[in-house]
């Protein structure tokens, strides 16, 4: 048992390649694989569709608004997708833990998305907004969200949930929906009060390199990628890799782990679980911080109930990818967030339908899916703890 | 058992201090309420609603307070919701005091509270809502002093067919009552003036609108129109030309506020839209009221602030013709007087009520947004203006032309 720790423990004693291969190219091949996959199955829907109704409303010939839309909306899913699958690893970590959803989880979220904006503007107050350097500009602005949402997480989790750790299920639930409605009258006074403002803008207008896409020609389309687009793809591929470093590569993360699979037993193994759980509330708090920091630069625009629509979405995404699974929450992500971009383009063409019924087919693809597989697409049969 | 005796007391205190306010009812108080939005995204119009319904109790209830009444003031939030509309309704109606209410900003939450104020006889007068729904159901207590949506909508698709290279239209809206409801009235008067409706989507998104913009972008229409309010249509913008839209963009009186320049930014300049009230510095007898209201609350007049102000004068002129006449002030009497308004001088104009309670000739304007400072929205051009009747008033006309040549 010593030994094995040991040898898991210390990286020198493998050759950097494999540990290269294990935590940052098998991560990557994994997300790549996901979204190419998505992507194609989701394609060759379309083309179904367009074939099957060739000219939906009068002189609108369905396969060419497909071959015109079909990068965007394939961007646009990857974008937002990335977004679920970051918010939804803070639900699935905290359920792997401790059984139970952290309904306040969009609301931590909006605070990574107040605290990006707060960042920023206050950079801006002070005129050294333009002179900072693009990337470190991001970084810092992440980092500031992740270090605030991460707090954040672990205090609830000492306020409103440990004290209710031994009490029936519903109780830490309804404790979690409280939270979440005064962290929204929380940032509503403090924004009134410091800044007299409901809608939060964030200062990207001052900004040259946000106003510049990058001009992506395909054939005869020329498709806008948003520099913010690119910063939440990176963004979140970055941050899930060091989780996965985090998850599986660390002793905390062993920890961890350790404290999900079996409290008790983790607890007599020496291991502070106490500690374990307020860990796992700041890693995902950070992750829904960064989430909200990343969305907020990418929609331009947050408000204290931004949190909400998101929140519903990344949880929807964790339980369609098996909530307690991490890969799960990047994959559930991933699909719905292609699915709703490729409803939302398609359903336009069908008057009867439109882009309304967007919801409407995108919970039906889960319920569907949860028929199938009740535990999600990669998660495992838990018994449930009673 | 130290926190139950601290509750205890808790209570107790809350108690003693709350039985002096309820003492001070007078017999001769007189009360004005305002539903608007004051939080939420929407709250900047709504809060100059309830700043500018103060300003004019507090400037224009002389006569009443010379009679020997007090004119008491009580702003209600709404947040633009109609539920919430609705309980604040049921909760004004009951006291007795209240005489009239000034509200509300939205449509939506318009029509349903009203229904509650015709129960009880309470008068309301609007300065903003515009959806046709407000008025054609014809409810006595019912009135407002800005225009309709069908006259909004057809103005903004005649005005948008007079555009160079408009071809192609796409409509967007909120699925609000008030902003499908134009939409609605846009999309149908643009088939009529020959430009094709390439879709027609409602969209409740509020901050990521990528999936809205996608078929859009495919689509490539020459202008898009979208019935909603500023705090989602500002935002839209600009994600849409981010995103590469180069097309004209188009609204009606909910993008009228200036936060609407702040969220949009440069992609908002140049934007059309249809309003029922001008920005005040349109209105030459306002000149007075921007320097009151500037000089009270810090901050100039929003859009609808004037209207607002209006409104508050015609209520208490009716009250005040009621009290002349020596009749009993009731909440029936003050309904049918603020209906009896005919010629009321306003700020904005002068105001007479047709039997819906719309009023018989309202401005309309088309204007244009010049800056992405929002303190330059007042400034924004007023590209066409012109006076039409309501439906009443025009039927009406159109009989009187009728008879003579049959």
């Amino acid at each position: 048992m010593l030994d094995a720790r040991r040898s898991l423990g210390s990286v020198s004693s493998r050759s950097i390649l494999e540990w290269g291969y294990r935590f940052i190219l098998f991560p990557i091949g994994q997300m790549l694989i996901f979204i190419v996959g998505a992507a194609l199955f989701l394609t060759v829907l379309a083309f179904l569709l367009a074939l099957a109704f060739p000219e939906p409303r009068p002189n609108i010939v369905l396969i060419d608004q497909v071959n015109r839309q079909l990068p965007g909306m394939i961007i646009s899913g990857i974008t937002i997708g990335f977004v679920y699958a970051m918010i939804a690893l803070g639900y699935t970590l905290v359920y792997g833990v401790l059984k139970f959803i952290n309904f306040a989880h969009s609301e931590i979220f909006m605070v990574g998305s107040v605290v990006g904006f707060e960042v920023m503007q206050r950079l801006s107050d002070t005129g050294h907004l333009p002179a900072w350097s693009p990337v470190f500009l991001v970084v810092v602005v992440i980092l500031m969200a992740m270090l605030a949402s991460g707090l954040l997480a672990v205090i609830i989790e000492r306020v409103a949930y440990r004290p209710l750790r031994g009490a029936p299920r519903l109780v830490p639930l309804i404790s979690a929906i409280g939270i979440s409605f005064f962290m929204i009258d929380l940032v509503r006074a403090v924004e009134a009060i410091t800044r007299n403002d409901f809608n939060l803008t964030y200062p990207l207008n001052q900004l040259e390199w946000v106003r510049s896409p990058f001009k992506l020609v395909i054939g005869e389309n020329t498709i806008n990628i948003r520099p913010t687009q690119f910063i939440v793809v990176l963004g979140a591929v970055v941050t899930l890799i060091a989780l996965n470093y985090f998850v599986n590569g660390t002793k905390l993360g062993r920890g961890i782990r350790a404290v999900s699979q079996d409290m008790t037993t983790a607890g007599l193994m020496g291991i502070n679980v106490n500690r374990m759980i307020s860990l796992t509330f700041f890693v995902g708090g950070a992750f829904g911080g960064a989430a909200g920091a990343l969305f907020g630069m990418n929609v331009g625009t947050v408000t204290p109930f931004v949190g909400f629509i998101p929140g519903i979405k990344a949880f929807t995404a964790a339980v369609l990818g098996g909530i307690g699974n991490v890969t799960g929450a990047l994959l559930g992500g991933l699909t719905l967030g292609l699915v709703e971009s490729f409803l939302n383009g398609l359903l336009v063409y069908f008057p009867a339908l439109g882009q309304r019924y967007t919801d409407v087919f995108a919970f039906s693809v889960l319920i569907l899916i949860l028929i199938f597989r009740p535990s999600g697409l990669l998660g495992e049969r838990v018994d449930e703890k009673v | 058992m130290q926190f139950k005796r601290l509750v205890f007391l808790f209570v107790i205190v809350v108690l003693a201090l709350s039985v002096p306010l309820v003492g001070a009812q007078d017999a001769k108080v007189i009360k004005i309420a305002s539903q608007s939005p004051l939080s939420g995204p929407q709250s900047i119009l709504g809060t100059s609603i309830r700043n500018a319904a103060e300003l004019a109790i507090e400037q224009l209830s002389g006569p009443l307070v010379e009679m020997g009444y007090s004119v008491e003031f009580v702003p209600f939030d709404d947040q633009a919701t109609p539920d919430v509309g609705v309980a604040n309704a049921n909760l004004l109606v009951n006291d007795a005091a209240i005489m009239a209410v000034i509200g509300h900003l939205n449509s939506g939450v318009a029509i349903p509270s009203s229904e509650v104020y015709n129960d009880n006889g309470l008068a309301m007068v609007s300065p903003a809502n515009t959806n046709v729904a407000i008025t054609d159901r014809g409810l006595p207590v019912v009135n407002r002093i800005c225009g309709r949506d069908d006259t909004q909508g057809a103005a903004g698709a005649a005005f948008a067919a007079t555009l160079e290279g408009v071809e192609t239209v796409y409509v967007l809206h909120d699925t609000t009552a008030y902003g499908q409801g134009v939409a609605d009235f846009f999309q149908k008067a643009a088939a009529e003036q020959g430009l094709t409706v390439l879709g027609f989507e409602g969209t409740t998104e509020t901050a990521n609108f990528e999936g809205v913009i996608q078929p859009i972008l495919a689509l490539d229409p020459d202008l898009i129109y979208f019935g909603g309010i500023y705090s989602q249509t500002g935002i839209f913008i600009n994600q849409a030309r981010a995103a590469g839209y180069e097309g004209l963009y188009m609204g009606p009186d909910g993008f009228d506020a200036s936060e609407f320049a702040e969220l949009a930014g440069e992609a908002g300049v140049n934007t059309y839209y249809t309003s029922v009230a001008a920005p005040p510095t349109f209105y030459p007898a306002a000149a007075q009221f921007i320097e009151d209201y500037t000089a009270k609350f810090g901050e100039p007049p929003q859009p609808f602030a004037a209207q607002s102000y209006d409104s508050t004068g015609i209520v208490l002129a009716a009250i005040q013709r009621i009290l002349e006449s020596g009749e009993a002030l009731t909440r029936e009497a003050v309904a049918a007087e603020v209906r009896a308004t005919e010629n009321y001088e306003g700020i904005t104009g002068t105001y007479t009520f047709d039997d819906n309670g719309d009023p018989e000739l309202a401005t309309y304007v088309i204007l244009q947004v010049v800056s992405s400072d929002p303190a330059e929205w007042n400034s924004n051009v007023v590209l066409d203006q012109f006076l039409a009747p309501s439906p009443l008033v025009a039927a009406a006309e159109a009989e009187a032309e009728a008879t003579p040549s049959s």
